[in-house]
C-alpha cells in the first residue's frame, strides 16, 4: 500500500489500523475451473466505510456472500469482530456450525434486489428477526422499527407491503430491517442498481446519512463511483478475483497508480 | 326405460345421504392429503439422511399404483396383520395418502417457485430454519398453489366414488344399492351424476376465482 499524498484523517489504513473487524486471509472460491477470487487478503478496520468497484465478474459481491454466508469458500480463513466465520482447508467439506452462526449476527446485508418479505408489510418485515432471533419483546420491536422507519422517511409507511411501495421505498425499509439487528458491519450488494434513476438518490441519502451519522463498518460493492468518492474512507478496485489498489478515495479516482484502475474508470466514468 | 318422477322423488333423500358421506370424504381426505403432502415436500427438500429418501419412495409408490388397488389392500389385505377400521375411516385414510403424493409435488413447485432472496434475506437475519420455512417460505409457496390444491379437491370428489368398492357408501354406492334393489338404474344413477355435477361445478367455479386472487404478485 502506498502512502497518500495529502492528509486524510478519515481514512484507516490497514497497516493503522487496530484489529481489523474484517479479515480475509488467503480466501479463494472457485466455481469449478473458475476462480472468482484467487487467494485473497482483504482487512476493513473497524468504522471503516469501504467501497468495491470493478468490472462485474471480478468477485466483489463474493466478497459480501462469503461474509454474509450466502457462500462457501473454497479456501481461507475469515474472521470478523475477533472471531472466525470460515475456516476452510481445500476438499474440506463445510457445515453450518454454531460459531459461524453467532458470528453471522454480527454482520447484515442489504441487496440489490432488496429481498422484502412481499407477504409481510413494512413493520413486520422489520420485527420478525428482533423478536425471534434477538428475543426482543414485540412493543420494544415496534417502537425501534417505528423509529428506523422515521431515519430512512418511511414513518408513515409502517403499514404498506412490499407490492405497494416503490423499488427506492422498498429498499430504504430494507436497510430499517437490516439496521434493526444492530449489526456491527453492514454490506451494501449493489444497493441501487435494481432502481429507476429518479429513485435512487432517496436511498443514497439515507445510505450517506448512515455513513456520516454511525460508528458501523459499511462495506458496498457500487457502480455509483461519485457516491462511493464522496462516502467512503477507503476505496478498493477489484478484478479478476483481486484486489488490484486500495486507496483513499481521492487518490483512486483523481491518481489511479494502476493502468486497469484508470481504463475501469475511464470507462466508467464516461458514459 | 321410462323417467319415472315418483320414483326419482322417491330415492332422493337416500341419494342426498350418499352425497353427504361423499363430501365428508372429500373434506377429511383433502385436509389429511394437504397436511400429508406438505410434511412430504419439506422432508424431500430438506435432505435428511433415510428419512428423505423413504419419503421420496413413497410418493413415487403411490403416484404409481392405482387408487383402487391401495383400497382393496388396505381394507382386505391389512386386517389380516391386525390393522383394521371401518370402511369410511379406511376410504379417507387412503385417499388422504393417495393424494397427498400428488400435493407433495404441487407444494414442491410453489417451494422452488420462492425466489432464492427470500432464503438469502432470511440467512442474512440469521432467523432459524423452522422460523423460515414457517413465516417466509411456506406462506408464499402454499399461496400460489392454493388454485392447484382446489382442482385436487374437485379431482378427489370423483375419486371418491372408487371407494364405494370397499363397501363405504357413498353417493355412488347408494345410487347402485337402489339400483340393484329395485331393478332401475336410471334414475338413481343419473341423479348421482348430477349431484356430482352440483358440487363439482360451483367448486370449480370459485377454484377459478382463487386463480385470479392468488395468482403471483409480480
Amino acid at each position: 500500500m502506498r502512502p497518500s499524498t495529502e492528509p486524510q484523517p478519515l481514512s484507516v489504513g490497514t497497516a493503522l489500523a487496530p484489529e481489523p473487524i474484517i479479515r480475509f486471509e488467503n480466501v479463494s472460491k472457485n466455481w469449478g475451473s473458475n476462480h472468482v477470487l484467487k487467494s485473497l487478503n482483504f482487512e476493513v478496520a473497524p468504522g471503516e466505510k469501504v467501497s468495491i468497484i470493478g468490472p462485474s465478474g471480478s468477485g466483489k459481491t463474493t466478497i459480501l456472500r462469503i461474509l454474509m454466508t450466502l457462500e462457501t469458500p473454497s479456501e481461507g480463513l475469515v474472521k470478523v469482530d475477533g472471531d472466525v466465520l470460515w475456516n476452510v482447508t481445500p476438499g474440506q467439506k463445510v457445515r453450518e456450525t454454531r460459531q459461524l452462526r453467532e458470528t453471522r449476527r454480527k454482520i447484515g446485508m442489504v441487496f440489490q434486489q432488496f429481498n422484502l418479505f412481499p407477504h409481510m408489510t413494512a413493520m413486520e418485515n422489520i420485527i420478525e428477526a428482533p423478536i425471534h432471533v434477538l428475543g426482543m419483546k414485540k412493543a420494544e420491536a415496534r417502537e425501534r422499527a417505528a423509529d428506523l422507519l422515521n431515519l430512512v422517511g418511511l414513518g408513515k409507511h409502517m403499514n404498506h407491503t412490499p407490492p405497494q411501495m416503490s423499488g427506492g421505498q422498498q429498499q430504504r425499509v430494507a436497510i430499517a430491517r437490516a439496521l434493526a439487528m444492530r449489526p456491527k458491519v453492514l454490506l451494501f450488494d449493489e444497493p441501487t442498481s435494481a432502481l429507476d434513476p429518479e429513485l435512487i438518490g432517496e436511498v443514497l441519502n439515507v445510505i450517506r446519512n448512515l455513513a456520516h451519522t454511525t460508528d458501523m463498518t459499511m462495506l458496498m460493492v457500487t457502480h455509483e463511483m461519485r457516491f462511493a468518492e464522496e462516502i467512503s474512507d477507503r476505496v478498493v478496485m477489484f478484478d479478476n478475483g483481486a484486489a488490484v489498489e486500495s486507496g483513499p478515495p481521492a487518490q483512486i479516482f483523481k491518481d489511479p497508480q494502476q493502468e486497469r484502475t484508470r481504463t475501469f474508470l475511464r470507462a466508467v466514468l464516461q458514459h | 326405460m321410462i323417467w319415472d318422477n315418483n320414483f326419482a322423488i322417491s330415492v332422493f333423500p337416500l341419494l342426498l345421504e350418499g352425497l353427504g358421506v361423499t363430501v365428508q370424504i372429500t373434506l377429511l381426505g383433502t385436509v389429511l392429503a394437504a397436511v400429508l403432502g406438505l410434511v412430504f415436500a419439506v422432508l424431500r427438500r430438506l435432505a435428511i439422511p433415510v428419512l428423505s429418501p423413504v419419503v421420496s419412495f413413497l410418493v413415487v409408490f403411490v403416484r404409481g399404483t392405482p387408487l383402487l388397488v391401495q383400497a382393496y389392500c388396505a381394507f382386505f389385505v391389512l386386517p389380516a396383520y391386525g390393522v383394521s377400521f371401518d370402511a369410511l375411516t379406511t376410504g379417507v385414510v387412503v385417499i388422504g395418502i393417495n393424494y397427498s403424493a400428488y400435493m407433495a409435488e404441487v407444494y414442491r413447485s410453489g417451494i422452488q417457485g420462492v425466489p432464492k432472496g427470500q432464503w438469502e434475506a432470511a440467512t442474512a437475519l440469521s432467523l432459524p430454519g423452522a422460523r423460515t420455512w414457517g413465516r417466509i417460505i411456506l406462506p408464499q409457496a402454499i399461496r400460489t398453489v392454493v388454485p392447484m390444491l382446489g382442482n385436487y379437491l374437485i379431482q378427489m370428489l370423483k375419486d371418491s366414488a372408487v371407494l364405494s368398492a370397499i363397501t363405504v357408501v357413498e353417493l355412488m354406492a347408494t345410487a347402485q344399492a337402489i339400483g340393484s334393489s329395485n331393478f332401475r338404474y336410471l334414475e338413481p344413477l343419473t341423479m348421482a351424476a348430477l349431484l356430482f355435477l352440483a358440487v363439482s361445478y360451483p367448486a370449480s367455479r370459485l377454484v377459478n376465482r382463487l386463480e385470479r386472487r392468488y395468482a403471483p404478485q409480480h
